[in-house]
Parts: C-alpha cells; sequence; structure tokens
C-alpha cells in the first residue's frame, strides 16, 4: 500500500473549529476544542471513550450544536444547524454503523435520499447506475455488481459503499467514524487505501478510530482528545505509538506536565 | 468483444442464453428469494383439488365471479401491502372500509345527497383515519397494533352508530356505484383493443430501457426474452379475455383494482417515495440519515392505506347493493391481511410488491369460492383460509432465514 503521508502540500484549510465547548447537564463533554483539516489532509481524531470524539463528531456533522466556539469552513464562519444543512455544506459523514438498507441494491443505496428523476416523477435508473460505477472506479472500489443488495456484501465492501455514499454529494470534508471496527486484515488494508485515494483527490479527511496502528499508517496528523479537551496533537510521521498511548491514557502527565506536543500544522496557535 | 460497464468484473458469473436464464431463477430460489412462486404453485393446488371436485370450479361464470369479488378486499390488501413494507400494521382496515360504506349510504339514501357527495366523504373519512394513525404514531409515538386494534373497536362502534336503529340501509335500485361494482363488464372487441394496448405499452417501456442502458454502455435485457415476455403476456390476457368473456367478461371492480395495482407498483419501484418505503421499512435510521424525510414516509403511508381501506369498502357496499351492521366486520380485516402476507410480502418489513395484493385475494378468493361451489360450511372456511395465512407465514420465515444464509438480506 503506497500512500503519500505528509509529502502533499495542503492547498489551504478546509474546515477549522475553534473554542467548541459542549455540556450535557453536569457534565461538559467538550471544552475549547480546537481542531484544523487542511485540503487534501487526513487528521485522525483519537481518545478513550468518553474523550469526547464522538461529541465532536457530531457537532461537525450537524447532529448537536456547540455551546460556544466557532467553526470555519473553506474560510467562512458557519453554523450547523442540522445534519441536512451539513450535507449541503459539504461535509459528508460515514458513521459506524454504516447506515445502509441491507433490503436495497447498492445502487439505491448510493443515492438514498439524492435520487436523480428523469422528467421529475420516475427515478433515472440508468443514469444513476452509470455514476455509481463512475463512483466505485474513483475509489478503484472492488464491488463486483450495483444491483445486489446489500446484504450480499462482504463488510469490507459494505464500507466501501458508505465511502462511497458519502462522495455523491461532491462533498469537501469527510467524517469516518471507525471505518475499520470489526473488519478483517485485507478488508482494513482495502478501506485504509480507500482513505488515501480519498486525500488524493483533495478532501479534508477526519478519521476516527480507536486502532493506532491504523491511524499511524493513514493519518498525517493526530489529534488525541483527552476528557473533552485537546491532550496532545502529533505528526503522524514522527511519532510511535507508546507516545499516542501515553497522551490517550494521560499516563505522561505526571513525569511531564504538558503533553500537548505542538506541530507543524496551521493549528498550532491556540487563542 | 466490449463486455458491459457493469458485467467488468471476473467474479461474477456470467449466464448467457436459456440455460444461464434458468440457473440465475434456479440460484434465486435456492438463495430463498422465492418471490410470488409459493403462491402461484398455491393457486395451481387449489384449482386442480377443486377442480377434481367440482368442475364447475374453472367455468367462467366461477372465474368471472373470483375475479370481480376479490376487487374490494383486494384494494384494501394493497393498502395492507403498504403499511407492512414499513414494517407496520393495520388492524382497523375492515372496520374504516365498514364506516366509509355506512356514511356514504346515509348520506345518498337518507339525506339525499348526490352520489358523488356520498362517495367523496366515504373516501375523506378514510384519509381523515389517515391522518390520525400517522399522528398517533410519529408524535405520539404509539404502536401501530395498538392504535390500529383501538380504531378496529372503534370504528366498528361509529358504523353502529351512523346506521342508527334500523341496522341496514339498501342502495337504491340501479345506482351508479352498484351498476358500476356490480353489473359492469368488458368484453369482445374492447377487451383485446385493451389487452393489446398493454402489451404495446409493456414492449414499448422494456424497449425504451433497452435503448437507454445500451446508450450508457450497461447491460441490457436482451431482445429474445422481451419478445418471449410479451408472446406469453399477450398469449396469457387474451386467453382469459376470451374465456371471461364466454361469460360476462373482464368486471370494472377487477379492472378498477387492476389499475390501482399497476399504477401501486409503478409508484413503488419507480419513483422516489416508493425507494422511500422500501429504505423505511428496511433501516429507518439509516433511511433518516440519508435525508429521507421518514415522517412524511409515514403519513402517506398511512394516509394511503386508510383511503384505500374506504375505498374497498364503498365498492364492497355496491357489490352487496346494502349495507349492514355486519358491513367491514367479521372476516374483512383479516382476509386483507392474510391476502397481502399470502402474497409474499414479509411481515418484518422492507420486502413485498404491489401484485402481492392481487395474487393473495385472487388465492383467498378461489378457496372460498371452491368451499362454496363443493357445499362446505363457512366453519370449515374460516379453518381453511387460517392454515393457509399460517402456511403463507411459514414460508416467509424459512425463506427469510434462507435469505440471510445466502446473504440476500
Amino acid at each position: 500500500m503506497e500512500l503519500s503521508k505528509s509529502t502533499r502540500a495542503a492547498t489551504g484549510t478546509a474546515l477549522s473549529l475553534r473554542g467548541v465547548s459542549k455540556r450535557f447537564g453536569a457534565v461538559q463533554a467538550l471544552s475549547a476544542i480546537d481542531l484544523d483539516v487542511a485540503k487534501g489532509e487526513v487528521v485522525a481524531l483519537v481518545g478513550d471513550n468518553g474523550a469526547g470524539k464522538s461529541t465532536l463528531v457530531k457537532i461537525i456533522s450537524g447532529v448537536y450544536q456547540p455551546d460556544d466556539g466557532t467553526m470555519t469552513l473553506d474560510g467562512r464562519e458557519v453554523v450547523v444547524g442540522g445534519p441536512r444543512q451539513a450535507q449541503k455544506l459539504g461535509i459528508a459523514t460515514v458513521f459506524q454503523d454504516l447506515a445502509l438498507c441491507d433490503n436495497l441494491d447498492v445502487v439505491a443505496n448510493l443515492f438514498l435520499g439524492r435520487e436523480r428523476t428523469a422528467g421529475g416523477l420516475l427515478l433515472d435508473e440508468v443514469h444513476m447506475e452509470q455514476e455509481a460505477w463512475r463512483l466505485l472506479r474513483r475509489l478503484s472500489a472492488k464491488i463486483p455488481s450495483v444491483r445486489i443488495p446489500i446484504a450480499a456484501l462482504s463488510g469490507g465492501q459494505r464500507q466501501t459503499v458508505a465511502i462511497a455514499r458519502s462522495l455523491v454529494g461532491d462533498p469537501g470534508i469527510v467524517i469516518l467514524d471507525e471505518p475499520t471496527a470489526a473488519l478483517g486484515v485485507a478488508q482494513t488494508a482495502e478501506v485504509l487505501s480507500l482513505v488515501g485515494r480519498l486525500r488524493e483527490t483533495g478532501l479534508g479527511v477526519i478519521l476516527v478510530s480507536h486502532n493506532m496502528a491504523d491511524v499511524l499508517a493513514v493519518a498525517d496528523r493526530i489529534e488525541v482528545l483527552r476528557l473533552g479537551r485537546n491532550a496532545a496533537r502529533f505528526d503522524a510521521a514522527d511519532v510511535t505509538t507508546e507516545q499516542l498511548v501515553a497522551a490517550i491514557t494521560g499516563a505522561g502527565e505526571r513525569s511531564a506536565p504538558s503533553t500537548t506536543v505542538p506541530s507543524d500544522s496551521p493549528a498550532g496557535a491556540r487563542p | 468483444m466490449t463486455v458491459a460497464a457493469d458485467l467488468a468484473d471476473e467474479r461474477l458469473v456470467r449466464s448467457r442464453g436459456a440455460r444461464g436464464a434458468l440457473d440465475v431463477v434456479w440460484n434465486r430460489l435456492r438463495g430463498g428469494d422465492l418471490g410470488s412462486l409459493p403462491v402461484v404453485v398455491g393457486l395451481i393446488v387449489i384449482c386442480t383439488v377443486f377442480y377434481s371436485l367440482d368442475p364447475r370450479f374453472l367455468s367462467s361464470f366461477s372465474m368471472v365471479n373470483i375475479l370481480t369479488y376479490a376487487a374490494p378486499v383486494g384494494i384494501i390488501a394493497l393498502g395492507i401491502v403498504l403499511v407492512l413494507l414499513l414494517g407496520e400494521i393495520d388492524l382497523s382496515v375492515g372496520s374504516v372500509s365498514g364506516m366509509a360504506a355506512a356514511i356514504m349510504a346515509v348520506l345518498v339514501v337518507k339525506e339525499g345527497q348526490p352520489a358523488f357527495v356520498g362517495l367523496l366523504a366515504g373516501i375523506a373519512v378514510g384519509a381523515v383515519v389517515g391522518i390520525a394513525y400517522a399522528f398517533l404514531y410519529t408524535v405520539l409515538g404509539i404502536p401501530s397494533f395498538v392504535f390500529s386494534l383501538g380504531g378496529l373497536l372503534g370504528f366498528q362502534g361509529v358504523l353502529l352508530y351512523v346506521l342508527g336503529s334500523d341496522g341496514t340501509i339498501n342502495l337504491p335500485d340501479g345506482s351508479g356505484l352498484t351498476e358500476f361494482a356490480r353489473f359492469s363488464f368488458v368484453s369482445g372487441a374492447a377487451a383485446y383493443v385493451g389487452v393489446a394496448i398493454v402489451v404495446a405499452l409493456y414492449v414499448a417501456s422494456r424497449l425504451w430501457t433497452i435503448r437507454q442502458r445500451r446508450a450508457a454502455d450497461l447491460s441490457a435485457p436482451s431482445l429474445l426474452g422481451v419478445g418471449l415476455k410479451a408472446l406469453a403476456l399477450a398469449a396469457g390476457l387474451g386467453w382469459l379475455t376470451w374465456y371471461l368473456g364466454v361469460d360476462r367478461g373482464w368486471s370494472y371492480s377487477f379492472l378498477l383494482f387492476a389499475a390501482l395495482v399497476v399504477v401501486m407498483d409503478l409508484a413503488l419501484r419507480r419513483t422516489r417515495w416508493g425507494r422511500h418505503v422500501f429504505a423505511v421499512g428496511g433501516n429507518e435510521e439509516a433511511a433518516r440519515r440519508s435525508g429521507v424525510k421518514v415522517t412524511r414516509i409515514y403519513v402517506s403511508v398511512f394516509v394511503l392505506t386508510s383511503t384505500l381501506a374506504a375505498l374497498g369498502g364503498l365498492l364492497a357496499a355496491g357489490q352487496q347493493t346494502s349495507v349492514s351492521q355486519a358491513t367491514g366486520t367479521t372476516d374483512t380485516n383479516l382476509t386483507a391481511i392474510a391476502a397481502a402476507v399470502i402474497g409474499g410480502t414479509s411481515l418484518f418489513g422492507g420486502r413485498g410488491s404491489a401484485y402481492a395484493a392481487m395474487l393473495g385475494i385472487i388465492v383467498l378468493q378461489a378457496i372460498q369460492s371452491g368451499l362454496n361451489i363443493v357445499g362446505v360450511d363457512s366453519s370449515v372456511r374460516f379453518m381453511v383460509t387460517g392454515g393457509v395465512l399460517l402456511l403463507a407465514v411459514a414460508i416467509d420465515s424459512v425463506a427469510r432465514r434462507a435469505r440471510s444464509a445466502s446473504g440476500r438480506g
């Protein structure tokens, strides 16, 4: 698997969060989170359970509204009012449980909610099928037929369909929530190379994962969350698994009070 | 030789020619994708058994009756197919059909309103019930089983209340509804012209599909296959037209039902709405996240189900020429639900077709008519219908297991 890690020059910031906070009752789920994603960059979001990864993803994808903080998309400050609006703004999310309809075929799933019609009433199946093949080829995806129900596909193929679907609306940012959870070795490799191809097409990719090997294999930068705060920030090229684990668990905190390792990313400056 | 874009993957098993087509069918069946095969087999068994008991069962007269009297409950079953596709149920369709018929009869016969006012009022009542159900389901979150059980009792009460002390209202002799539902038939030249139009439309739509797919560099159905299917369709419909024409011909009731089935089938398979109905039935959460307006789908389906139930009730009233306290009660509910399930609509949601309603109701009507001709008591009819329903659900459950084993969902 040949991945052009960190050799690509970022061509501008796709998404940037500043001071995002979210509180659920007595629980401060996120406090003053900063996050930057450049075009053509894969940013991994790691952290232990309850670190706030899911909350942050849901805020970006419009499921939750932040209590505080700003979100900038392509240099414009935006407020994401809901999932549909996030889609319109070009933020696509692939959820962990995939959210595919097992009883529908690949084409129907790819275009669900965005069906093309001919003459406004009847579905334009031919056009959609053509478009589906174009999309899957762009990802070099190995799907034997787009007219078989999702139930007949393997886990990796389903993940591929889910990722391909996120590209139908031509987004600028793709959020992948645990894309390799519950996948076999070969399928994981397939999905990771898919993530690489997303980067090559100039998308900003946010990858949420528990798997350090996956993160190190495909990410350009790694953002560590712990207890709802930015705990550390690494360049994937010069970090070890041990350093990552230490940052996630907070193990090194007592010996070295500042675990925040500023990287050379544009997010280096905190407000 | 160039390969169409959708057949390029080397893992795809090529299936060419007649042998290939047979292989495809066989693999589908083995994988638990039974489609309408069990119903067709069942229908053949039923016909053979009753024909051997009494040859009058397959007479033109008997077949015209089966198709004509299948229509009202068939229309109700069409609505049931829709709720079942969402994985929900409506137990009150019988009561709604009776209530709509009673309101129509009271308005027309007792209040002296014009017929179309009565018919519109009846259909509107169905739509209002559907809106109320949609509210209970989507806003209050009550399970459809519960509120439709309430509707089953409540609307039967409305039927009794509206009819008042008389108990039975006879529709006037020669009223338009009765004429349409019971005494209007198409046969002879007009019927053959209709068959020709249906076959021509089928061929035209298939040819258009072939042209479109070839232009898009996708695999297309073979011309020979389309020709053979068109020939089979023409022969089948032509023979039926001739055989029914020996008696009275195609009844308006059945043609209305058939037209509704064809339109519903088109809406389910070829429109955005239908795609969304299947999506919500398959995985509601996935549909919602994909931007499907799930609430709208539920509202549209509950309204359509109750409206079709009301329409079926009006047609039934026309055929019986009266509305009584028993209209739409007893077995209308369960016959309609049984028809949808026997026709191959899954109780688990997301699987089924509009044609299920037609096949299912013809099976049940054939059983009823056969038992009548043989002269069996209605007690036996209930038992047989119950047994057939159980068989249909058993087939559905076993097929479902085979599907998940072979990856067909």
